[in-house]
């Protein structure tokens, strides 16, 4: 099942480089012909031309050689078969740039072809795809794994053509030279491509091992350098520099080990590689002095085996790797086979004024517990909605569902009057503007970070929105102002910073549904008030969603929602809420202790 | 960050550099020498090989006789077991010896990296610690144990096949090695080009990573955005670039190899047309002739190799620069050598000589700047007696962080002094400080691990019910225990399991467990739901009792319970007293104050 579906991914990616393929392969087949003739050049011309005695070429090579030209004739002018040589290795060069160039374009392009595909799937899939997958996890296999694909397919597929058709065109002619002195240079050539297949996969697990070591060492290290100030704080560094200690030469040793085991492998084979060679030797200088084996021939057959029996060793690696770049593109095939976001409905592209109703919303991560229960309320164009609630009651998704980011479970809401699940993601999710609780920025400059939603937007409109959300001074003072690339190549913005860019380029969509999803938290209570003024005045007519635990925010809000544990358990005014005795008011009450006890000590 | 591009490729090879790499290989002379003589061993066998063909055609073949086969057999298979232990010896060797070399330099850097002031991390990006630390010392070590032997190992077989030719037969032997110069020149060359182009697919590669981790962590944010096409077509355009510069570099290497063997096959032909030549004229034997032929076929690649690794020591001598300029960097903060002499380092306290710290903090004519330009401090005079709270209000870039730095010695004054007890700070150890002081940071930082790890950190001895304690002293202990595994809870690296407000409420705990006398605390800004607020607020009371204590203060509860505040800018303290002084005063204090 798995299998067949790595096939027909592999069949996919290679669709248009097949004709690369088969040009590699066939100047492989040619190449792999020709490194076979050139040692014949120098043998022919060593028993031959020189030696005097009967030429040993296989079958149909000896006829051309002699029609060619006549032993005379070529021992006064060695230097054709001199010439012959360099022009043969000239035209095997050729096809072997011919097969490098031609699987360069395969690799490549297969590479190409699966991150692309990859990057669209990844966006296509549900939010909730990206909630359950762990990052790290998705770009190792992204990255790795797409590697290991393009390396095998760069570097080895060929290589079984290769090794095969050595094989297959060595015996040919090894066989019509002499049959029985083919068999015994072939001999040991079965148990080194098994010893080589068993050894790497074998091998695989401590490969995992040394690299596990070294995460752990990484992580390590970098847990002491983004923590310095504790280290140092408490005083530390002894202890750290014997737990960094303990990581760096738990790797050393592992890998050390894996080191030595490498050792041995090539070690290994590398006499038994020689020993064909050396009883290839043998047998041929027995079969020279008793039979009609010829010099050339002894010479012949120990190329031929040494020629052979790297790529047989290899052959025995590629098999244990193949399987690897099978598992690394059956993991990409798990990837591309989650479903991607679809339009339940009918996907309309009705023009958005604001009015928005819950009816019944239930929704939940999944099926039995539930994170939000039969929440119903309306709001109009234009009304700024106020949410309060403590950390998971529900408030984050119950906006999010607004955007269809998830679907509800059940109930429906509907935007003027068309339920959301009607209407075409895109288009709903333009006309929604989220700015979300931790935001984040594209590592790029400040403007294009602002300018992302509308890419159109002149440089005084992207002002204007910055002004707006109180960071245009604070990117006026930074040396390259708008220009400063932020995020992981770039300055890292303070979480309050962050906050007030992501509400910048949400404005800059110009949506006529905002939603603030307690996206001043880390802004201080000064300019959240500057804010909070300034998108007064520029919302105009923005039905405003705002999330938020502090009273004074809440309070300038139309309607106040209250959440807890997934319900709707309070709504109204700040004055009708105030007047209940809830939640809200409790909260109130707890927030303007300090600010009345203060009030009195300032004797007011 | 202009740390963080490639280098270019040096032109000339700075021999000091590599030597003192090269000393830490040296530091393993056993290693060194074990690989260095099993392939130098390898070397000779390989030579060998030609000369057992050569022996077999001119004593057996040509004489027609199969007399002392076996004698000559079994020599062969003893020299194929000689070679195959030597490189078993070798690769395990030299594997051994890599792995020495990245452990000492990684060993020395981190050492070093817990002695840097803060000076040098505030302007170092971690990331660019992680990269010189791991895969520059990896790139180093590989390449100087391994190169080390390669070249010892190309070195030998060149010079053995060229000796082993020239007594053969010297005038052969110049023809057949005249291309020598050429290949030589020409692999260089090549190899140079080579790992240029392999550097700008790295660099490509490392965006593509850079791009997924955007992709996949922005996943939402694209959503809501609707920038999915945008950011494909972004994507793509790296994408095209990665085939175009990875198709550029296959085309290179494709274009090399084919050179390589035709120069190295018209040393063949030059000796096959010469040596036949002379065969036919009875001047030499068969078997020499073979003999030129394996050489000038073998030949190339050992010659190939040297080059290789001549152009890899010049692009990688700037990583060399990076990791022995990190050793290199001189310390901004350092205990005299008399101070050391009697309380000891960071690493060898001598905790038997250190006084007892009371907590008595005094600032004298305290003047600092990070850049000679701009002074942050000046002539700053202040005296906190034992078990005093001050706040510190102010605007952003006043100068509060500047002072917490002052006082937990990460920055040293650059003019005055500060006295603890009446001491200045300099006369004792930084550690001796450290130990005696608890800190806890505006995003606190947790260390992967176990919640009761992480309290334990402050101090490794604690027992279960110490750790409890302290715990429960900051309130901490209910959220705790509703934690799935509740203290033995993984907190996640960097504390990523827990909300900003849990991570504070056990970095408390953790002060509670050190029980300093002197607690800085820089309090976070943002607003956390009111439950956990309050659940700070009284961690804070807790941890302040009976400690001199130092807060950058946002919230008005923290700064009314202070025994004293500053209202700190340019460059000093431009109001002082208690609350309700301040705000009679109606000066500066009043102003923030009435913007709450």
């Amino acid at each position: 099942m798995k299998h067949q579906s790595s096939w027909r991914l592999a069949g996919e990616l290679l669709k248009g480089l097949r004709r690369y393929l088969f040009l590699g392969a066939f100047s492989v087949l040619c190449g792999t012909v020709l490194s076979y003739l050139i040692p014949l050049v120098s043998s022919f011309t060593i028993d031959y031309v020189i030696g005097g005695q009967a030429p040993s070429l296989p079958f149909f090579l000896e006829s051309l050689a002699q029609s060619f030209a006549d032993r005379e004739m070529l021992a006064g002018n060695l230097a054709i078969c001199a010439v012959v040589l360099v022009a043969l290795t000239l035209l095997n060069g050729l096809f072997a740039f011919l097969r490098n160039r031609s699987i360069a374009q395969v690799s490549e392009g297969v590479a190409k072809t699966l991150r692309d595909k990859l990057y669209a799937h990844l966006q296509e899939v549900p939010y909730d795809y990206h909630k359950h997958a762990s990052t790290g996890d998705l770009v190792q296999r992204c990255t790795s794994d797409v590697d290991m694909v393009r390396r095998f397919i760069g570097m080895q597929l060929l290589e079984i053509v290769r090794a095969l058709t050595m094989v297959s065109v060595a015996a040919v002619f090894m066989f019509s030279i002499h049959p029985q002195m083919a068999l015994i240079s072939m001999s040991t050539f079965p148990f080194l491509c098994i010893i080589s297949f068993v050894y790497y996969k074998k091998v695989r697990k401590y490969f995992a091992y040394s690299d596990e070591a070294e995460g752990e060492l990484s992580t390590t290290l970098q847990e002491n350098l983004t923590g310095v100030r504790v280290v140092r704080a408490f005083g530390q560094q002894k202890n750290e520099m014997a737990q960094f200690t303990e990581k760096n030469r738990a790797y050393k040793n592992i890998t050390a080990k894996l080191n030595t085991m490498l050792g041995v492998y090539w070690g290994g084979t590398d006499g038994l590689i020689y020993l064909q060679i050396g009883i290839s030797t043998l047998a041929g200088v027995y079969f020279a002095v008793t039979g009609n084996f010829s010099l050339g021939n002894v010479l012949v057959f120990t190329t031929y085996t040494d020629m052979l029996a790297w790529p047989v060793r290899q052959l025995g690696r590629i098999l244990s790797d193949l399987g690897k770049a099978g598992v690394s593109l059956g993991r990409l095939g798990e990837i591309l086979s989650a479903e991607p976001e679809k339009e339940p409905g009918q996907a309309l592209t009705p023009e958005i004024s604001g009015n928005i109703e819950f009816e019944h919303v239930c929704f939940g991560y999944d099926r039995y517990d539930d994170v939000l229960k039969d929440i119903s309320f309306s709001v109009k164009a234009g009304q700024t909605i106020a949410i309060l609630g403590s950390t998971g009651s529900g408030k984050t998704s119950l906006v999010q569902l607004m955007q269809r980011l998830y679907p509800c479970t059940s109930g429906k809401i509907l935007i003027d009057g068309v339920n959301v699940n009607d209407i075409e993601h895109k288009h709903l999710r333009k006309n929604i503007g989220i700015v979300l609780q931790e935001p984040f920025l594209y590592s790029r400059t400040i403007l294009e970070n602002i300018r992302m939603a509308a890419p159109n937007a002149s440089n005084d409109e992207v002002y204007e929105v910055a002004k707006a959300a109180a960071i245009h001074d604070v990117v006026q003072r930074f040396d390259l102002g708008y220009d400063t690339v932020v995020g992981e190549r770039g300055v890292t913005l303070s979480g309050g910073q962050q906050q007030r860019v992501a509400i910048a380029r949400t404005l800059m969509q110009n949506a006529p549904i905002l939603i603030f999803d307690d996206s001043m938290s880390a802004v201080d209570t000064e300019t959240d008030a500057a804010i909070r003024s300034a998108l007064a005045s520029i919302r105009g007519t923005c039905t405003t969603f705002i999330i938020s635990h502090r009273i004074t925010t809440l309070r300038e809000s139309d309607h106040i929602l209250v959440l807890e544990n997934g319900r709707l358990v309070q709504q109204g005014t700040h004055e009708q809420l105030m007047a209940e005795d809830g939640m809200y008011r409790r909260i109130a009450e707890i927030q303007s202790m300090h600010k009345q006890s203060s009030q009195k000590g300032k004797g007011i | 960050m202009s740390n963080l591009h490639e280098q270019e490729f040096s032109e000339k090879i700075d021999m000091s550099l590599w030597k003192r790499l090269i000393s830490y290989a040296w530091r393993s002379k056993g290693l060194v020498m074990f690989s260095v003589f099993s392939l130098i061993c390898v070397a000779l066998v390989d030579i060998a090989y030609p000369l057992f063909n050569k022996y077999a055609i001119d004593h057996f073949i040509t004489l027609g006789t199969t007399d002392g086969l076996g004698w000559f057999f079994a020599a062969y298979v003893l020299a194929v077991a000689f070679q195959s232990i030597g490189v078993m010896c070798f690769v395990s060797g030299a594997g051994k010896l890599e792995m020495q070399i990245s452990y000492d330099i990684r060993q020395d850097v981190f050492l070093k990296l817990q002695t840097l002031s803060f000076s040098f991390y505030d302007k170092t990006a971690v990331g660019y610690l992680m990269s010189r630390m791991i895969s520059d010392v990896a790139r180093l070590s590989e390449m100087i144990a391994w190169s080390l032997v390669d070249v010892l190992w190309a070195l030998s077989f060149v010079i053995g096949c060229m000796a082993a030719m020239l007594s053969l037969n010297w005038q052969l032997a110049l023809i057949a090695l005249c291309v020598i110069p050429v290949l030589a020149v020409l692999c260089l060359y090549f190899q140079k080009k080579i790992l240029k182009c392999q550097r700008e697919v790295r660099k490509t590669n490392s965006r593509i990573t850079g791009a997924f981790n955007e992709g996949i962590m922005g996943a939402m944010t694209t959503k809501t955005l609707v920038r999915e096409q945008a950011n494909l077509e972004d994507f793509q355009e790296i994408t095209t670039t990665m085939r175009k510069v990875s198709i550029r570099s296959a085309v290179f290497s494709a274009v090399f190899m084919p050179i390589v063997m035709l120069l190295s096959s018209v040393g063949t032909a030059l000796a096959l047309y010469r040596g036949g030549q002379e065969v036919l004229l009875g001047l030499i034997g068969f078997g020499t002739l073979s003999a030129f032929l394996s050489y000038t076929t073998q030949l190339f690649d050992p010659i190939q190799q040297l080059a290789r690794i001549f152009a890899e020591f010049q692009s990688a001598q700037a990583a060399a620069e990076r990791v022995l300029s990190l050793l290199d960097t001189p310390l901004e903060i350092t205990d005299t050598p008399e101070v050391e002499e009697v309380f000891g380092d960071s690493f060898h306290p001598k905790q038997e000589n250190w006084p007892k710290l009371h907590g008595d903090v005094t600032f004298e004519n305290v003047g600092f700047h990070y850049i000679p330009q701009e002074q942050i401090l000046s002539n700053f005079n202040l005296h906190v007696p034992a078990g005093k709270s001050i706040a510190l209000v102010g605007e952003t870039g006043a100068g509060k962080s500047t002072i917490i730095n002052l006082i937990c010695r990460f920055y040293e004054p650059t003019s005055g002094r500060i006295l603890i007890d009446g001491v200045d700070y300099r006369e004792r150890s930084q550690l001796w400080l450290q130990r005696n002081l608890g800190y806890v940071l505006q995003a606190p930082h947790l260390f992967s691990g176990t919640i009761r790890d992480n309290i334990r950190y402050a101090r490794k001895d604690a027992s279960d019910a110490e750790v409890r304690r302290a715990a429960q002293m900051v309130h901490a202990e209910q959220f705790i225990l509703e934690q799935e595994h509740g203290y033995d809870t993984e907190v996640g690296e960097g504390g990523i399991r827990l909300s900003t407000g849990q991570k504070q409420l056990i970095s408390f705990a953790r002060v509670i467990l050190a029980d300093p006398r002197i607690f800085v605390l820089d309090e976070a800004t943002s607003s956390i739901d009111t439950q956990t607020e309050q659940l700070i607020q009284q961690a804070i009371t807790t941890v302040l009792q009976r400690r001199t204590s130092f807060i950058v203060a946002h919230r008005l509860s923290t700064i009314r319970n202070a025994d004293l505040i500053l209202v700190i800018g340019d460059g000093g303290i431009v109001e002082q007293g208690t609350h309700e002084q301040l705000l009679e005063k109606k000066g500066a204090y009043y102003q923030l104050y009435s913007q709450q």
